[in-house]
């Protein structure tokens, strides 16, 4: 028990000391304050009331110990954490955003920003409002959001003036900038609005084959041009591609579109001073390459022979099978569409008539074509441009199980792909083909700039014994041949 | 930020999810910035949706923040309890959302004895407690008339409230005269020394301190001496030193003017003024009382107007949801104790006092007050980081309310339902502990946490809100 004159600490730091002391060994009761009456009586209520008066500015230390070493222990602790200086350290939890709309808040107004969300889809709609909210452009890769939400994001992005590429947008390039899966395409005057991933990513290929280049590529969603969502974004990407002084023209890539929403982006695209092309696939349009060509057409340039690596010579085998391993729904949309009007109908898992639906018999028998980048082959594992496994598993299946057929895959090359789909891919063919005979074709879509490089790609299939070509719409047509199929 | 904007040149892109998209366009050279996402702690995905696109949340919000910024605080006038609000004989207010006496925690219920002893409707503590278990005494939120209270925030009918009013909105509030530390009612104290000093406040302290407020030529501009406190080390919950001293600048030269007291008792006003460090709290939280209060009530409004708590439970409100109560179990305060007090001795958290974190200061200018982050053991960074975080589940920052350390960043206010949600962080309040048995007065003081339920039933009710508009 003692009385200091002369030293203060704040209250907050003297009961910090009190504590610490405490909770030594042989100390039973500590009270470092100053002398108060408040504390005083504190004091006394511990047995530790001083002897003499006190005066509020005086330190009181009085500790209660089981021995005199515990004492002067206590007292020498008192003393350290008292001169003791707190240390400024960098221990504290730095504080990152959490969300999009914290992220979006640390820059400065005027920085030109665009917000990309990937989080699970039941939770994208809230980050996505966020970029809104703020006045952004978002591109919401997350698939699984309701189609009622993402017309609801639409309709507040129209509000607000900016764009939603997305829900479930794989693919855009924005001024330059790959976004998600792209390939690596020279700048150029052609704008691409699409609501089609790998449909964009043929498109951007071959007009670079061409030596043409893209201003943008905008990707709205695979459902944008459904009867539900109307085409809100696609009408905006539209607009605001008229008014980007980098867009000489404009090219609508897309799974079939509703009719109805098909006739007003129509008659929107009649208003603007770009003129737009439809690239949207349908039985009476069926074919991408053919759209490139006709662009190029527009332009007044040559079409250029689409690059491919002819495979070995293989007679054509009446009665085989088609059986196409898509990675990409457009790519085997595509081939669907070209394959029916020569082979009949075309069982698939993304079927064009609901009674074609393969249910979940992915070996099944006859013309069969298979989207592996469906949502109900994806859940819960990667897309099949960066996971082989299950195209690969398919292959080995088709192999053993004898039926004579032609196999056709696509192959999409460019950022966030596999780094050498080739690889695990020539490995499986060369299995299989030493096995049976297996004409293969690949759609190899892609360019030399990109990462795996389309030559590099190509060379390698084509030594596994696959015909390779740039162009799924020629690839598809090549594989018609092998069937023997008149055309 | 149009869309010609995003298409002239490169964005700068802001990600959230998985980071093979945006190691990729580092990869381009892009300059990308990965936002730290988690799924949000609670909430049912579908109400979080509906939440995020409900078409009146963004207007709503914007015009809570601009009512709560714009709100002023005008000390006006010091009258009892039972003229201003109007009190109905055997009623007493208490702090957080409704409770009866069965339920009310050890400080609440000394409060309400001593408030039964103090006004004389008991002569004892047994009778008071019979009276009050008997429901002689009707029990009623302050927040229920325009009122705080800080702790167990009892007040009785003759007691004075300091009375402000909001010159922009027209509001008013209410809050009673602060005691003190140590032995006190707000504590759940009841003894002859916390009762003597309640009478002198009433028959002294109340009289002079009104005839000095009544007397001034202009009314005191309270919210600007909570913005001056936050420049000098205060953060206007746990810590009040510059505050207070300030409120005393400011009121002495009226009350020392004040005709009919004995000097004797004028000197005695001034001391008791300037020997209190908390003086101040009772009039910053009518002015955070003021600011909410003109928030409350818009529809589609995701701001939390008012966090409270009885000792026994927490409870929020919401703009967005009108008079309801959000409640859960109050949790307990960590910090420090007075003397060899410890956390066995310490109550579940009470009072409205909260009011002053739901105002965007106290925990969440934990940054302009080092001093405080030591209740945890804490470091001055911490203290930093602790009010960093707070900006992301507010909707706005606060200019009038600065924090120098920050390079006079307005401190963050307005706490969103939704950023809770998604961060997963909980609003930081700075508080006292009372003991918990009645009696006993304050054991010390510290941080503590709303339980997260609250928040989860406010979403679950502005999201049902949303789907279904209330009918205007």
């Amino acid at each position: 028990m003692t009385l200091r004159s002369g030293v203060y600490a704040d209250s907050v730091k003297l009961m910090q000391v009190s504590r610490d002391v405490a909770a030594r060994d042989g100390v039973t009761a500590v009270l470092v304050a100053m002398a108060t009456p408040l504390n005083l009586e504190l004091a006394a209520g511990m047995g530790l009331a001083p002897d003499g008066p006190a005066a509020p500015d005086q330190l009181l230390v009085a500790i209660g110990a089981t021995d005199d070493d515990a004492l002067a222990d206590a007292v020498a602790a008192v003393d350290a954490a008292l001169a003791a200086r707190e240390r400024g350290g960098t221990s504290a939890e730095a504080s990152v955003a959490r969300t999009i709309g914290a992220g979006l808040a640390e820059l400065p107004p005027e920085a030109s920003a665009l917000a990309i969300v990937s989080t699970p889809g039941q939770y994208a709609v809230a980050e996505a409002a966020d970029a809104i909210a703020a006045g952004r452009s978002v591109l919401v890769f997350s698939d699984g959001v309701p189609v009622e939400h993402e017309v609801a994001l639409k309709q507040a992005a129209r509000a607000a003036g900016v764009l939603v590429m997305g829900p479930d947008c794989g693919t855009a390039i924005v001024s330059g900038l790959a976004l998600g899966f792209a390939n690596v395409v020279r700048r150029g005057p052609v704008g691409l609005v699409a609501a089609s991933g790998t449909g964009a990513q043929q498109v951007s290929c071959l007009l670079d084959m061409a030596g043409v280049g893209v201003s943008h590529v905008i990707g709205v969603g695979g459902r944008d041009l459904s009867a539900a969502v109307g085409g809100l974004a696609t009408l905006d990407a539209l607009a605001a591609l008229d008014a980007d002084p980098g867009t000489e023209r404009v090219l609508l890539v897309s799974k079939p579109p509703a009719a109805s929403v098909a006739a007003a982006v129509a008659d929107a695209a009649g208003t603007l001073s770009v003129p737009v092309r439809s690239a949207a696939l349908s039985p009476s349009a069926p074919d991408l390459t053919a759209a490139v060509e006709a662009v190029l057409a527009d332009m007044g340039l040559d079409v250029p022979v689409w690059p491919s690596r002819p495979g070995p010579a293989e007679a054509a085998v009446p009665g085989s099978a088609l059986k196409g391993l898509y990675s990409g729904g457009t790519l085997a949309d595509e081939a669907m569409l070209l394959a029916a009007p020569v082979l009949g109908d075309v069982r698939s898992n993304i079927p064009l008539r609901p009674e074609l639906d393969l249910g979940t018999d992915l070996s099944a028998p006859g013309h069969v074509v298979i989207d592996f980048g469906d949502d109900a082959l994806t859940a819960g594992r990667a897309h099949p441009m960066i996971d082989p496994t299950l195209r690969l598993e398919a292959v080995d299946r088709l192999a053993a199980s004898g039926e004579q057929a032609v196999l056709l895959m696509d192959v999409v090359l460019g950022h966030g792909a596999d780094p050498d789909p080739a690889a695990s891919l020539a490995a499986a063919l060369g299995a299989a083909r030493s096995r049976t005979q297996l004409p293969v074709v690949v759609a190899l879509v892609g360019t030399d700039a990109d990462p795996q490089g389309w030559s590099r790609q190509a060379d390698a299939l084509a030594a596994a014994g696959a015909a390779v070509f740039a162009s799924n719409a020629v690839a598809v047509r090549y594989a018609l041949d092998l069937l023997g199929a008149a055309r | 930020m149009t869309i010609a904007d995003l298409l002239a040149g490169p964005p700068t892109v802001v990600a959230a999810g998985v980071d093979v998209f945006s190691e990729a366009l580092r990869a381009q050279g892009a300059d990308v910035r990965d936002v730290d996402w988690r799924p949000p702690a609670f909430g049912d995905p579908a109400d979080l949706a509906a939440l995020a696109l409900d078409p009146r949340r963004a207007t709503a919000n914007r015009t809570a923040v601009e009512r709560v910024l714009a709100a002023g605080s005008h000390l006006v006038d010091v009258r009892p309890a039972r003229e201003v609000l109007d009190l109905p004989d055997r009623t007493l207010l208490h702090a957080g959302p409704p409770i009866d006496w069965a339920s009310a925690s050890g400080p609440l219920r000394g409060a309400l004895v001593g408030a039964c002893l103090f006004e004389g409707w008991a002569d004892d503590v047994e009778e008071a407690e019979r009276l009050l278990a008997g429901g002689g005494v009707t029990l009623d939120p302050c927040h229920h008339h325009r009122a705080v209270g800080p702790m167990a925030g009892v007040t009785s009918p003759s007691m004075w409230l300091w009375c402000l009013a909001d010159p922009v909105h027209g509001g008013q509030a209410f809050c009673n005269l602060n005691e003190g530390l140590g032995k006190v009612l707000r504590m759940g104290a009841y003894g002859a020394e916390v009762l003597d000093r309640l009478r002198w406040m009433r028959a002294v302290l109340g009289p002079v301190l009104s005839a000095a407020v009544r007397s001034r030529d202009e009314p005191l501009d309270v919210k600007a001496v909570l913005a001056q406190m936050l420049q000098m080390g205060d953060e206007a919950h746990n810590r009040n030193r510059a505050g207070s001293l300030m409120a005393l600048r400011e009121l002495s030269p009226s009350i020392v003017a004040v005709e009919g007291w004995a000097s004797s008792d004028v000197a005695q006003v001034l001391r008791f003024i300037g020997g209190n460090e908390h003086f101040f709290l009772n009039l910053g939280m009518p002015t955070a009382k003021l600011a909410m209060d003109a928030a409350a009530g818009l529809p589609g409004s995701s701001l939390v107007t008012v966090m409270s708590r009885n000792g026994t439970e927490f409870g929020i409100r919401t703009a967005g949801t009108g008079d309801r109560w959000f409640t859960g179990p109050a949790q307990t305060p960590v910090g420090l104790f007075l003397g060899d007090y410890g956390p066995d001795d310490a109550n579940p958290d009470i009072g409205d006092s909260a009011i002053m974190e739901t105002y965007g200061v106290g925990g969440f200018a934990m940054a302009a007050a080092p001093a405080i982050v030591r209740f945890v053991g804490g470091t001055v960074p911490d203290a930093l980081a602790t009010t960093e975080r707070m900006y992301q589940l507010t909707l706005a920052e606060n200019p009038a309310m600065q924090i120098p350390i920050l390079g006079f960043r307005g401190s963050p206010t307005g706490i969103d339902v939704l950023a809770v949600a998604r961060t997963g962080w909980l609003p930081q309040i700075n508080t006292g502990m009372a003991g918990r048995v009645a009696g006993t007065g304050q054991v010390g003081a510290g941080l503590v946490q709303p339980p997260r339920v609250c928040f989860e039933q406010a979403l679950a009710a502005l999201a049902g809100e949303a789907r279904a508009p209330a009918a205007a």
